[in-house]
């Protein structure tokens, strides 16, 4: 990786009280960053192999097909045009993974490319090798399909009836799985409750849409038998593992390596098709073979996230005291299962305590098969949506008892002193203040006044609305016996005869900036400077076996790991220093660049180094060198938690939007670079924020892909968002020694219900309950003309003009 | 059927021979080995590929190479001088204006004619003059802050600049 053109130093901007050493806490630039500014460096279509072909492919543009005839000759007779393979040239190549084990789950076969019958628009049919990426851009054109069209099914509750079209004929019906998560006497709850709240709610598709679409290359040495694949993924190690599944190469004879990634936010926690293709074309053919998957193609075959249909009830005794709930979730697996489809609708139940009490709780989830492209991690991955249900459903109780919403959570948390604390659905939080993060935002956001404004506005037919959303997410992820791959972590520390530092992570970063917050926790512990430690990644030939960068675990799982890598250096450095020195181990500190012993006597840092490689004067039974390896196994996830309120105004006449501020106070425990938490904060505010307004996947009746371009598909622009005022607090997790919780997902996770919270309470005085996202001014205004309630508005100049726009809207 | 075309790319000219349709972004990344220009969506919707055509932004993956002839381009990799980065980009590094960095080129390229045109634009002006340009990674916050960061530094003399470093 390049060195940075100058050394980064500390800088005074500390924000709080986080930091707790020389270079943790601190908000320092990135080391990762003189590179990808100068443009100089390296993502997966920006490699170039001697040789090296281009691959494209031909996919469905049904939704429900069955393959009649496929025709290459001429693809295959258009000059540059290496070769084109069909289903029937990769029988043993294959099938697309699904890494989830569940009682009654099925499993459809999925093939890398369809075979007889495409199930969804962009299932990939015909794969073209070219000399260039026109030609091959071209040949696929040139593939001809003979389809036979056949009914297709989109909408979740038609999936399951009697009549729809089955996306699996084999499996008899639409229903991949079924799930429940039960505890406490939940009919109790419900029949002696005061009030039951109930709200059907659309988590609508979204599209991740990472910035970098998918990429892989691959290379094939037969003389080595020797698999280079570099691929824009989230997992290299994972991938590395399937990929000699998918082509039968023995494990020892491949290579992944992620180069760059240009964001992943879950779609690139995965394995698809392409990347078991692309390397056995590189075999097939004996050229470097380059995929880049173009915008178009990101929209129809990356995977999706969300998509799931809520209905949700809460039982309410009269002081607003929460007795039980009940879910019902039918979620969209999409036409296949990708690595962790099913999984993502099982987390959304795990969460659906949120942050309160609650005795009793059942949670039923139907999986469905429909003809869409998968539905899998899309950041928070499950998580959102059960904050979605939990948060709405918290709002609509709170206004349905009278109670203020803030009031009415508080009402429902769990105190400081209960935690470690069970939740009903079997989790253990680590560690929360709830309390103190719901007032802190409250007083920041200036919650009563805005509250005040808001029923002045009324009067004169402004509609204000505040949105309050309390948030816990689980992160860290996560203890191994509750994952499906395993949820350790590896990290190797070297210290170089020199006296630089390298780290090798299994984590695999893509944006978050771990070369740089792994290299201040390394410093910090070895008395060193970051510039002096360089942290590897993404390449499985020179990293040990790891997991991977997902689930906001890459500190707290990753970090952990080469803490304790480090403690493992620090003591045999001791053991060294104090053989030098004459002293003992224990009484040896290090730090500023030396060691010291107690006697006051000194050694410095690079010295201690040198002796442990020259290994003339060391310890009798000293192990040469300095390198050590450390698996974390977490014993537990950890809770981030937060609260976010925001203030909205809402034009009745046009269904627009406008938010007037929005404050977010975050807790992921012990902070290693503010900067990059804030970073990582405001990101996933915009990310919730567009499924609450803009985003939205949408697929017609045939199953048609209706949103395939940024045109149509709506994520959020630099003009559409407010300046966000963040804030946090510090519980530190004691799953892990440094006190760190995991920040990746709690804006997302928390956005959405904020803003629709608002929304809809700024048009109570319509008796709006709900609206479904994404928010348009259309959906808005249509609520409106709807409504039920016809607010009064007092006399003022504007008075007539929003009377008249109420009573039209009637 | 292919054209002559002579592209000065980053101060270098560049002749080669192309098909009429090759896009700038294809020729920048390969026919001159400058792959800091990314491509984000090839419909000018993303502004990955945001490079200076004569000065102005312009989104590469849809202006033709033989558009390009006899004119000026400058890429990411054309702004700094040796070591000294340019403010554009010591200003998103100080603010932490990228994360995956992918949109990143582009942002800069398109905050750069941003500030030839408004050399001290408020929040407001900056979020207006970036909105051709999409990141899914910071919000957007940070880059206001690069590019406000960036503003400031270029209305100080370069001399006091080198001098502060």
């Amino acid at each position: 990786m390049a060195t940075p053109a100058k050394s980064p130093t500390p800088q005074k901007k500390t924000n709080g009280k986080a930091g707790n050493g020389t270079w943790v806490g601190k908000r320092m630039k990135r080391k990762e960053d003189p590179r990808m500014i100068r443009g100089i460096s390296h993502y997966t279509d920006d490699l170039k192999l001697a040789g090296m072909v281009h691959c494209a492919f031909t996919r469905s543009p049904h939704a429900h097909a069955e393959i009649k005839a496929i025709r290459t000759d001429a693809a295959k007779a258009l000059p540059g045009v290496i070769a084109v393979y069909t289903s029937a040239d990769t029988t043993g190549l294959g099938p697309v993974p699904c890494a989830i084990q569940m009682p009654d789950l099925k499993v459809p076969r999925h093939p890398v490319l369809a075979e007889g019958r495409v199930r969804y628009v962009g299932e990939p049919v015909a794969v073209v090798v070219a000399e260039d990426l026109y030609i091959a851009r071209d040949a696929a054109e040139l593939v001809e399909v003979d389809y036979e069209p056949l009914p297709a099914v989109t909408d979740l509750e038609k999936a399951l009836g009697k009549d729809s079209p089955l996306v699996h004929e084999q499996l008899k019906s639409n229903q991949a799985f079924t799930h429940q998560l039960k505890n406490g006497d939940v009919e109790a709850g419900f029949k002696k409750a005061d009030r039951i709240v109930k709200q059907r709610m659309m988590n609508q598709r979204l599209a991740p849409i990472a910035m970098e679409p998918r990429a892989v290359v691959a290379e094939y040495l037969p003389g080595e038998n020797r698999l280079t694949v570099w691929s824009s993924t989230q997992i290299p190690h994972l991938l590395k593992t399937q990929i000699s599944l998918l082509v039968g190469l023995p494990e020892t004879a491949v290579r992944v390596i992620a180069p760059e990634v240009g964001g992943g936010f879950g779609s690139k926690l995965n394995v698809y098709g392409e990347e078991g293709v692309v390397p056995w074309l590189a075999m097939k053919t004996g050229r470097p073979v380059k995929w880049n998957e173009g915008r178009r193609e990101n929209f129809m075959a990356t995977i999706h996230g969300r998509d799931a249909l809520n209905d949700v009830e809460l039982a309410l005794k009269k002081d607003g005291t929460i007795l039980g709930m009940r879910a019902r979730v039918l979620a969209d697996m999409g036409a296949y299962h990708q690595l962790l489809t099913p999984l993502i609708p099982q987390l959304t139940a795990l969460m659906h305590a949120g942050c309160y009490k609650i005795p009793a709780i059942q949670i039923d989830i139907i999986g469905v098969f429909t003809n869409k492209m998968s539905t899998d991690a899309y950041r928070g991955a499950g998580r959102p949506e059960a904050t979605f249900n939990v948060e709405r459903i918290m709002e609509l109780g709170a206004r349905e008892m009278g109670m203020d919403p803030a009031e009415f959570r508080r009402k429902n948390f769990p105190l400081p002193k209960e935690f470690p604390y069970t939740t009903v659905t079997g989790l253990t939080y680590d560690s929360a203040k709830y309390q103190e993060s719901l007032a802190k935002a409250l007083k920041l956001s200036g919650y009563d006044s805005l509250r005040r404004r808001q029923k002045e506005g009324w009067k004169r037919g402004k509609y204000y609305g505040v949105g309050v959303s309390t948030y816990v997410e689980i992160c860290a992820i996560g203890p191994s016996a509750a994952t499906p791959a395993g949820g350790w972590e590896s990290g190797t520390v070297r210290i170089e005869p020199t006296g630089k530092v390298t780290v090798l992570t299994g984590a695999s970063p893509h944006g978050q900036g771990e070369e740089t917050t792994f290299a201040q926790l390394v410093a910090d512990q070895l008395g060193i400077d970051p510039q002096d430690v360089n942290v590897v990644h993404g390449d499985t030939l020179a990293v040990p076996y790891g997991i991977g960068t997902f689930g906001s675990r890459a500190t707290a799982v990753g970090g952990t790991a080469i803490y304790m890598a480090t403690q493992k250096l620090k003591s045999k450095l001791a053991t060294l220093a104090a053989h030098l020195l004459g002293s003992k181990p224990a009484d040896i500190s290090i730090g500023r660049g030396q060691l010291t012993a107690k006697s006051g006597k000194r050694i410095p840092f690079g010295e201690v180094v040198l002796a442990a490689y020259t290994a003339r004067n060391i310890p009798v039974g000293f192990e040469p060198g300095l390198e050590a390896t450390h698996f974390f196994e977490p014993s537990n996830f950890t809770f981030p938690f937060g609260c976010h309120v925001c203030s909205v105004e809402v034009d009745i006449e046009t269904g627009e939007i406008k938010i007037e501020k929005y404050v977010a106070v975050d807790d992921c425990g012990n902070v290693i670079n503010p900067l990059l938490v804030a970073g990582q904060i405001q990101g996933g505010i915009a990310q919730g924020l567009g499924q609450a307004l803009w985003e939205e996947v949408v697929y017609n009746d045939d199953g048609q892909l209706v949103t395939g371009t940024l045109m149509d598909y709506a994520i959020p622009k630099a003009h559409l968002l407010p300046e966000f005022t963040l804030d946090h607090t510090v519980t530190p997790s004691p799953v892990n020694p440094m006190g760190v919780k995991g920040v990746g997902e709690a804006g997302t996770i928390a956005s959405t219900p904020c803003i629709v919270n608002a929304v809809c309470d700024a048009l109570s005085p319509f008796g709006v309950r709900h609206i479904e996202m994404p928010l348009k001014p259309e959906r808005v205004w249509n609520a409106i003309r709807t409504a039920k309630a016809i607010p009064a508005i007092a006399a003022s100049a504007e008075a007539p003009r929003k009377r008249e726009a109420v009573r039209r809207r009637a | 059927m292919t054209k002559n075309v002579t592209i000065t790319v980053n101060g270098v000219e560049r002749r080669a021979s192309v098909e009429p349709r090759l896009l700038l972004v294809h020729f920048l990344r390969e026919n001159a080995g400058l792959t800091g220009t990314h491509v984000g969506c090839e419909t000018s919707l993303c502004g990955a590929c945001t490079v200076l055509l004569d000065g102005r932004a312009v989104k590469s993956c849809t202006v033709l190479a033989v558009q390009a002839d006899g004119r000026n381009i400058t890429t990411v990799e054309g702004l700094a001088s040796g070591d000294q980065l340019h403010a554009i980009q010591e200003g998103f590094w100080e603010e932490h204006g990228l994360q995956c960095g992918f949109c990143t080129p582009g942002m800069i390229m398109c905050s750069h004619d941003l500030l030839e045109h408004h050399p001290n634009p408020s929040d407001s002006e900056i979020r207006e003059g970036i909105n051709g340009n999409l990141c899914r990674c910071t919000g957007y916050q940070h880059i206001v802050a690069a590019v406000k960061n960036a503003a400031q530094k270029m209305s100080r003399p370069t001399a006091a600049r080198a001098g502060a470093r």
